[in-house]
């Protein structure tokens, strides 16, 4: 995919019968007494690819996993689509992908498997053709019946980015999506990601890694 | 900038609709299994740690049949405990360490109920093949054969209370790094009530009692387990999982 | 209602609050305890059937009592912590779980030492023993699960839980274990289970047991105390109270 950097850094949304809003107020996460962030205002819209940046230990990922409405022990105001967390909680999960630190694959399976367990989860019905052209955008062809203990941990990674592709979901929420991630993957995830902001989509993501896409991105620093 | 231009598909947002509980349980239910069948050491593992653990005791104690016979329901039973709690670590650890687990929260479903899809393959590939081959090790220990049935039957029900108590041990020590002795402790105790009626139902056909009041208390147990377990496992996994 | 919840809550409020209440706490308990034991063991009359021995049990019963008890209290203790988020709560529990072991452990040992004169044995599978024995156990895998965990908060979280799951189980396990009891040997007469126990003998009893539980209830306020300072350790009101003192 051609990719040209004249794109603003918000979408123009107008237009898409898409409005997509999560705005947090105040969030703050304390934990055994000491507070990993405090008084933190963040508001995602659609188009927007939020990178989360801060050193090690500063509650990045807590601070996905408060936006991902999992993690409950935070204080300030969360709300999805102007509702407050608590009665859009499902709304928001059902608009919402989120990959973890950890790929979320299981070495014991094959990739087409792993993925017709997350379609399962969630009971979304695609076929295994879906599920091998989401595999492929990732660059696994020909590894769709290996299974993932035998892969390289680039490709495990792979497959928990295919997801990205094969379930439709508005808002991403990619705790470093990069890791283990070769310089063209890099390249061609953040054309993907860059693609789904062009549609309305919106991303909050957190990543060590230098971008080339960096200055199209929304920051916010921890720590 | 018009959405033809990108191979991705336009983000519509879509309100929850009715998940199907089933599916997920099944999907989660038949995964494990599925694992399973490619790691079959890890389903043997148990197996041949009750038949080694069983043929000790002869060893330590006395190879006098009269004697086997008296301690065999609880050396069988026992043994069994301990195999089951030799294999419950496991019970969640690869899904904590590969991040399936964090997504098994995310999922539409309650948590509580994945789990006991878990625990149900657990059991399948532990706790009744165990049942099975009780009544091989009760020959070796001169158990009389009418209780044979009995032994096969206490034990695939108190295996499964067996395999969901051990699952709220499992779930609150998974996030650990050396959390299986640490699970012993917890479990253990818990236990006990299920070893107590287990034994008495074997001993109870030997002695040619009734055997029902005991496998009625068992079913019992499975009952209450069945109830209380799922949501202290659910509990204990977010705790793990959120640290 | 919430207020108030909130308020019972807050460490600090609990702090000075709990500063007057505490030397009438130790006060009551020394009290009850000092005369219930001369009482109970100079005084009562001793048993026509097991002579002088049988005053264990102005030890024995009042520990074995607090013993469930404190699990209860412990488990509760949990529930409020993880319902309401109250983490005095959980300082409370945390302070409770060693006493409670103890008197466990203290029930167990009396227990042992009442059976050298009656059974001539130190340990017999008594169902009341067994049930102590497990109880301890419990109590050792809640103390251990919490201090295995890094995180405090993680800690707390997982012993509330494990006390929740131990308190249902307790009666499930006493009932099994009583059951496993009469299977095996006729009841003997245990230590407790004893017909219409004199005014002179049972008096001092409850005043031992009332007099156990003070020493409870003061010893766990003072050492919740010291956890709220050891936690909050970093806060204004703390460091200005050190500062105070020094």
């Amino acid at each position: 995919m051609a990719l040209s950097v004249e794109f603003k850094p918000v979408f123009d949304c107008v237009g898409w019968h898409v409005s997509l809003s999560l705005q947090g107020r105040q969030l703050g996460c304390e934990r055994d007494g000491r507070w990993l962030f405090e008084g933190l205002d963040i508001d995602v819209h659609c188009g927007d690819i939020w990178h989360v940046a801060g050193p090690n230990g500063s509650g990045k990922t807590t601070l996905l996993k408060v936006l991902a409405g999992q993690f409950n022990e935070f204080c300030g105001a969360l709300h999805w689509q102007g509702k407050p967390l608590g009665q859009s909680r499902e709304h928001l999960a059902a608009n919402m992908l989120y990959l973890g630190h950890s790929p979320g694959v299981s070495a014991g399976l094959t990739p087409l498997e792993n993925l017709a367990w997350y379609e399962a989860l969630h009971d979304e019905c695609s076929d295994a053709t879906q599920r091998e052209a989401a595999l492929a955008v990732m660059g696994l062809e020909g590894f769709e019946d290996v299974p993932v203990g035998h892969l390289s941990a680039g490709q495990q990674r792979r497959v928990a980015l295919a997801r990205l592709s094969l379930t439709p979901r508005a808002l991403w929420i990619l705790d470093e999506p990069f890791t283990a991630i070769d310089q063209a993957g890099v390249e061609a995830l953040e054309a993907q990601l860059l693609a789904h902001a062009r549609a309305g989509g919106a991303v909050v993501m957190t990543t060590h890694h230098v971008l080339a896409i960096d200055h199209l991105l929304r920051h916010v620093a921890l720590g | 900038m018009p959405p033809s231009e990108t191979t991705q598909r336009v983000a519509v947002l879509a309100e929850p609709t009715s998940r199907r509980l089933g599916v997920a349980f099944g999907a989660t239910l038949l995964r494990d299994l599925n694992r399973v069948r490619r790691r079959r050491g890890e389903v043997l593992n148990p197996l041949v740690f009750y038949a080694l653990a069983v043929s000790l005791f002869p060893i330590g104690i006395s190879p006098e049949a009269e004697l086997l016979a008296v301690m065999a329901p609880g050396l069988l039973w026992v043994t069994a405990l301990l195999a089951t709690l030799l294999s419950l670590d496991g019970l969640f650890r690869s899904d904590f360490d590969d991040g399936s687990l964090e997504q098994m929260m995310l999922s539409p479903q309650p948590l509580a109920a994945l789990s006991i899809a878990k625990v149900a393959a657990h059991w399948l590939v532990t706790g009744l093949p165990l049942a099975l081959m009780a009544p091989l090790l009760g020959i070796m220990l001169a158990l009389p054969f009418h209780s044979m049935g009995v032994l096969m039957a206490s034990l695939a029900l108190g295996s499964a209370s067996l395999s969901l108590i051990g699952g709220i041990g499992a779930a609150l020590t998974v996030g650990l790094p050396r959390g299986g002795v640490l699970l012993s402790l917890l479990v253990l105790p818990l236990y006990i009530p299920v070893l107590i009626f287990g034994t008495g139902a074997v001993q109870a056909a030997i002695q040619g009692d009734a055997v029902l009041p005991h496998l009625a208390m068992l079913g019992a147990l499975l009952a209450a387990a069945l109830i209380f377990a799922p949501w202290a496992i659910a509990a204990s996994l977010r705790i793990s999982i959120n640290g | 209602m919430w207020g108030l919840i909130h308020k019972l809550g807050s460490p600090k409020w609990f702090y000075y609050r709990s500063a007057a209440l505490q030397p009438w706490c130790w006060g009551v308990a020394t009290v009850l305890l000092l005369v219930g034991s001369v009482w109970g063991l100079v005084f009562a009359p001793a048993d026509y059937q097991q002579g002088n021995s049988f005053r264990i049990i102005y030890v024995h019963v009042p520990a074995a009592f607090l013993a469930q008890s404190v699990f209860v209290a412990m488990a509760v203790s949990g529930l409020v912590f993880m319902v309401w988020k109250i983490k005095l709560a959980d300082m409370a529990a945390a302070a409770m779980a060693p006493l409670g072991a103890a008197m466990t452990f203290v029930a167990l040992f009396s227990g042992a030492v009442w059976g050298v004169p009656t059974w001539g044995t130190w340990w017999i599978w008594d169902a009341r023993l067994t049930s102590m024995l497990i109880l301890l156990f419990l109590y050792l895998g809640v103390i251990a699960l919490r201090g295995a965990f890094s995180r405090r908060d993680s800690g707390a979280r997982a012993a509330s839980v494990l006390a929740m799951v131990g308190v249902i189980n307790i009666p499930i396990i006493k009932y099994s274990v009583d059951w496993w009891y009469t299977l095996h040997q006729p009841a003997s007469f245990t230590l407790t289970s004893r017909p219409a126990m004199p005014m002179e003998m049972w008096l001092p009893l409850l005043i031992m047991v009332v007099g156990f539980y003070g020493f409870f209830i003061a010893l766990t306020l003072t050492r919740t105390r010291s956890e709220i300072l050891r936690r909050e350790a970093n806060t204004r009101w703390v460091k200005a109270l050190l500062e105070e003192v020094n």
